[in-house]
């Protein structure tokens, strides 16, 4: 296993592990406890690590913003467009895993190419057809632009999981009787749930973080938690405590599930460039 | 024989299953190129309506001239470039690092790839105003703690803080793939290289960085795909001030459509990107396609 | 009652031709084996003819019907995976169960079924394990097990015996053989393992480079060999190869001049090979008559096996040939022998690498 080093050696790694580790954290760590800080605290120098916590911040931004409605505006809009853009893609990577061409390739590289489209490059046009279709600042409108951009993706890494599932199992089922459909929804599907669980994942976290669109395709109706993370940093007059309080309850709950799916994401996130 | 089992003849079925996505994207990538391609030769401001009408090439002519393009062409290039360099570079040591045995690995890890689930928006407030602000930063209180001046980091290095404060979201994503792949490699491998006397040094060197080949390809291209259109964080710190000195195009552009109201401009400048994007996109794709075997 | 046809069968994948016109005739409940080397084409004729590959060119018949276009599932067959291709996610149950429920069979019926192969095929304490849980000669019993239930007119297996060790492959061998008498179904089967083909076969077909070399009994083949590639795949250890040279033919004999300048007069049509053609001499390793008069050489290695013993002699022209004795022939290291090559086992080809025709028949062929 291991290669075996000298106590002193894992020690002064770890040191460093650990080091790198409260250094990169610190910023999340420090919104997290500032939001628990009077404003008065929020701004004391030097800065405190230890305080009366108070909850005075959190009363004040649920006061002023509804929370809730931009939270589940973010959720309906995540699961909405990844559970659209898994129905669009599992049939689209089984074929081009299982019944591949000529131009299954070429296809697939094209696909990503789009992803490179620049979103600033087509905001105009995207927020003028919003506006016509009347999907301006509506979940629909919003949920299909995120399904988009997150389709190449979720192509491409379903695709890398099918890869793995051994094509004798799916003919096996084919010489059973098995139709294209029954041969995806009843031996693939569950075989490559693991790498379709992780998949969804990552396109949820890309959702949930969204902000481009987020802020010039909604306003208020169907606004996500980017947009209500906005609504606190405009200058008027610096709140540190209300803004960490905002920040920790927009981040918090993807920060939570990211670290409790953190295993089956990884799996996902190296698009079959670990082998 | 695998995958490839069913070549042949065009398969229906598999059409029918790939043109739905095919087609979609097809919409998706089309529709909005050939508008803004069209915006771009007219005259079309959102406030003025009085002006309308066919501009001709006047739309290019004035970005091309205009030396905030040139400046926001070069900020965006050295954007995607800066953080690519820090991601993979210290990626690669930080995923060594954390590949090692010691107390407390599994919670430090978690730790460490933590940012990639903050949204950019708050990450560039956190690091705005918490962090980094003259007077209520905690590196401010820190400096002065060791009695230096503290310095207002995004007005005098605006390029270099949001640079940073963007490799800070994306280090994680990196150290996560590039960790994932050295824990991949067999440890016979690395011991084999020890029995055969490379030390440390060496052992990353010819063993560990070329089986990351594959994996930094993805690095390289996921993270191209995100840093080419940093918006958000930009506009959060410092609306790509002071002056032009941290717009990139994408700001830029949305500086011309959403404040100035100029689409005919902002049209111009977006294919300006479009373009970029896609020279780009022609080498990581060749890159992708060696390097993946898709 | 399965027939199955093959009329001029070609694939070709882009713009390669892997299989260059087969034809073959498979009759009912007749067990032909496919041999050839590593990338003859042996899996995909097999596939075309499960359905599993498009077939570029040719008919398939099966009873005599052109099933060309018809689904896998419909043409009657069942195939065995090297892989064994097991669901993973369903226990060995359900992976009998799939294909007849699909098929719509009522449930208490399937059950039936079930049982009565697990019970054949000694399963029925798994029948709720997963395949993961299993052992490699248990999994390959599920595997065809999976293809009996289904009641198939044709089996179809390819290398099926290849991931089992080698005594696991010994049993599973004289399983598949009692089986297939038992169920008395068309079986075409897959190898590159010499003694299933020589064991198993009714017929052999011996593939190289997407053409059929020979056809034949397993004793047809190892006796009459159509052609030299035949003859070098057939039999182990191989056979023996000696340029010779013909001296006088008629059609009776042919005379042909050894190496150390003797000759030897071999029973076979010499028609078409006038004096002077340069032709070479087969002769298997227990053929090879030690301490007979014939060529002279010296013993290099000695293999001993037990019950045989391999010799392998290097000749005076530098050639090595090796004769098979019985496990008690003792001929020291770097010994002088001298080595006959009786005339009646000795099989010459042409240039062109066809046999020329034995007179005599072998005995058990005849
Ligand atoms: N999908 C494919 N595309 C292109 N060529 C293929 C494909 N499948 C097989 N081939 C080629 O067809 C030839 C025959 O392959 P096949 O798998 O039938 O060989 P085989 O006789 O079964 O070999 P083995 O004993 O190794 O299993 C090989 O040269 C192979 O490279
Ligand atoms: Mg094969």
């Amino acid at each position: 296993m291991a290669i075996k080093r000298p106590k002193s050696h894992t020690f002064a790694i770890g040191l460093l592990g650990w080091a790198i580790a409260c250094w990169v954290f610190f910023p999340i760590a420090w919104m997290a406890l500032t939001s628990f800080k009077t404003e008065v605290d929020a701004i004391a120098t030097p800065p405190q690590f230890i305080f009366r916590p108070s909850l005075a911040s959190y009363h004040e931004v649920f006061a002023r913003a509804n929370y809730w409605h931009f939270t589940l505006n973010t959720v309906a809009i995540s699961l909405g467009a990844t559970i659209v853009a898994l129905a669009l893609s599992v049939p689209a990577a089984y074929a081009m895993a299982f019944i591949p061409s000529q131009r299954t390739r070429g296809t697939l590289l094209w696909m990503l190419s789009t992803r490179m489209l620049p979103p600033v490059g087509v905001l105009v046009p995207i927020y003028l057809l919003a506006r016509n279709t009347h999907l301006l600042d509506t979940l629909t409108g919003l949920g299909i632009v995120d399904m988009l951009t997150n389709l190449p993706i979720i192509v491409w890494m379903l695709f890398t999981f099918f890869r793995e599932v051994p094509a004798p199992i799916l003919e096996a089922g084919r010489m059973d009787g098995a139709s294209r459909w029954q041969e995806m929804t009843l031996v693939l599907l569950p075989l490559a749930l693991p790498g379709i669980a992780s998949t969804a994942l990552l396109s949820i976290i890309l959702c949930w973080n969204e902000s481009f669109w987020s802020l010039n395709l909604t306003s208020s109706q169907a606004a996500p938690l980017a947009a209500f993370i906005a609504s606190f940093s405009s200058p008027e007059g610096l709140f540190f405590g209300k803004l960490s309080a905002a920040s920790t309850l927009a981040v918090a709950p993807i920060l939570v599930f990211g670290w409790f799916s953190q295993k089956q994401l990884v799996r996902g996130l190296t698009f079959g460039a670990v082998k | 024989m695998t995958t490839a089992a069913r070549t042949g003849r065009v398969d229906r079925a598999g059409l029918a299953m790939l043109s739905p996505a095919v087609v979609i994207l097809l919409i998706w990538s089309i529709v909005p190129l050939v508008m803004t391609l069209w915006y771009s030769f007219r005259n079309y401001n959102l406030v003025d309506p009085t002006l309308h009408g066919f501009a001709g090439i006047d739309n290019y002519r004035y970005l091309l001239t205009d030396p905030d393009f040139i400046t926001s062409l070069i900020n965006t290039l050295v954007l995607v470039a800066g953080v690519l360099f820090v991601s993979v570079g210290i990626g690669t040591l930080l995923a060594v690092l954390y590949d090692q045995e010691f107390f407390g690995r599994g919670i430090a890890r978690v730790l460490v790839i933590s940012p990639f689930f903050v949204m950019p928006t708050v990450a560039a407030l956190v690091w705005k105003n918490l962090m980094l602000h003259p007077i209520y930063g905690v590196y401010s209180s820190m400096m002065r703690a060791v009695g230096l001046t503290p310095v207002d980091w995004l007005q005098q290095f605006p390029m270099a803080t949001v640079m940073m404060i963007v490799a800070w979201e994306w280090l994680p994503f990196s150290v996560l793939i590039l960790l994932t792949a050295v824990q991949s490699l067999d440890s016979e491998q690395k011991e084999a290289a020890r029995m055969d006397g490379a030390g440390p040094v060496a052992r990353f060197r010819y063993i560990i960085v070329p089986h990351l080949a594959r994996a930094i390809t993805v690095v390289i291209m996921i993270e191209t795909i995100y840093l080419l259109t940093i918006f958000a964080e930009i506009s959060v710190t410092t609306a790509g001030g002071p002056g032009v000195a941290s717009t990139n195009l994408a700001f830029l552009i949305y500086a011309r459509a959403l404040l100035q109201f100029d689409v005919g401009g902002a049209s111009a400048g977006g294919m300006a990107a479009i373009v970029i994007a896609n020279i780009v996109a022609v080498f990581l794709v060749r890159a992708v396609a060696r390097n993946l075997e898709v | 009652m399965a027939t199955v046809e093959l009329r001029d069968i070609r694939k070709t994948y882009l713009k390669d031709e892997i299989i260059k016109g087969v034809s073959l005739t498979i009759e009912d409940r007749e067990f032909v084996v496919f041999v050839g080397p590593s990338g003859c084409g042996k899996s995909t004729l097999l596939r075309m003819i499960a359905g599993l590959e498009d077939i570029t060119a040719g008919d398939l018949l099966i009873d005599g019907r052109r099933v060309n276009d018809v689904e896998p599932a419909k043409r009657g067959l069942a195939m065995v995976f090297q892989s064994y291709a097991l669901y993973p996610h369903m226990d060995v149950y359900k992976n009998m169960e799939f294909g007849l429920k699909l098929a719509g069979m009522p449930a208490s019926e399937r059950s039936a079924k079930i049982r009565d192969v697990a019970r054949i095929l000694q399963l029925e304490p798994y029948l709720h394990h997963k395949p993961g849980q299993l052992s490699g000669g248990q999994r390959q019993r599920v595997a065809i097990g999976r293809a009996i239930v289904r009641n198939p007119k044709v089996f179809l297996f390819d290398e099926p015996l290849s991931n089992l060790d080698a005594a696991l492959r010994g049993q599973m061998r004289v399983e598949l053989a009692t089986l297939h008498r038992r169920l008395n179904a068309t079986t075409i089967y897959v190898t590159h393992d010499q003694v299933e083909a020589m064991t198993m076969a009714d017929k052999i077909v011996v593939l190289q480079g997407g053409v059929v070399e020979q056809v034949g009994s397993p004793l047809e083949l190892y006796h009459h060999p159509r052609n030299l590639f035949v003859a070098k795949f057939i039999g182990s250890p191989p056979m023996n190869f000696i340029p010779v040279v013909v001296e006088t033919s008629s059609t009776e004999s042919v005379t042909v001049r050894l190496p150390d300048e003797t000759f030897l007069d071999v029973p076979v049509d010499g028609s078409n090979t006038p004096a002077g053609t340069a032709l070479t001499l087969g002769i298997r390793p227990e053929h090879v008559a030690l301490d007979e008069p014939g060529l002279a050489g010296q013993v290099e290695i000695v293999e001993r096996l037990g019950a045989a013993t391999l010799f392998h002699i290097r000749l005076r022209d530098g050639q090595l040939l090796v004769a098979q004795s019985d496990g008690a022939a003792d001929h020291p290291l770097d010994s002088g022998v001298s080595v006959g090559l009786p005339p009646r086992h000795c099989h010459l080809f042409g240039a062109d690498g066809l046999a020329l025709a034995a007179h005599a028949r072998h005995p058990l062929l005849a």
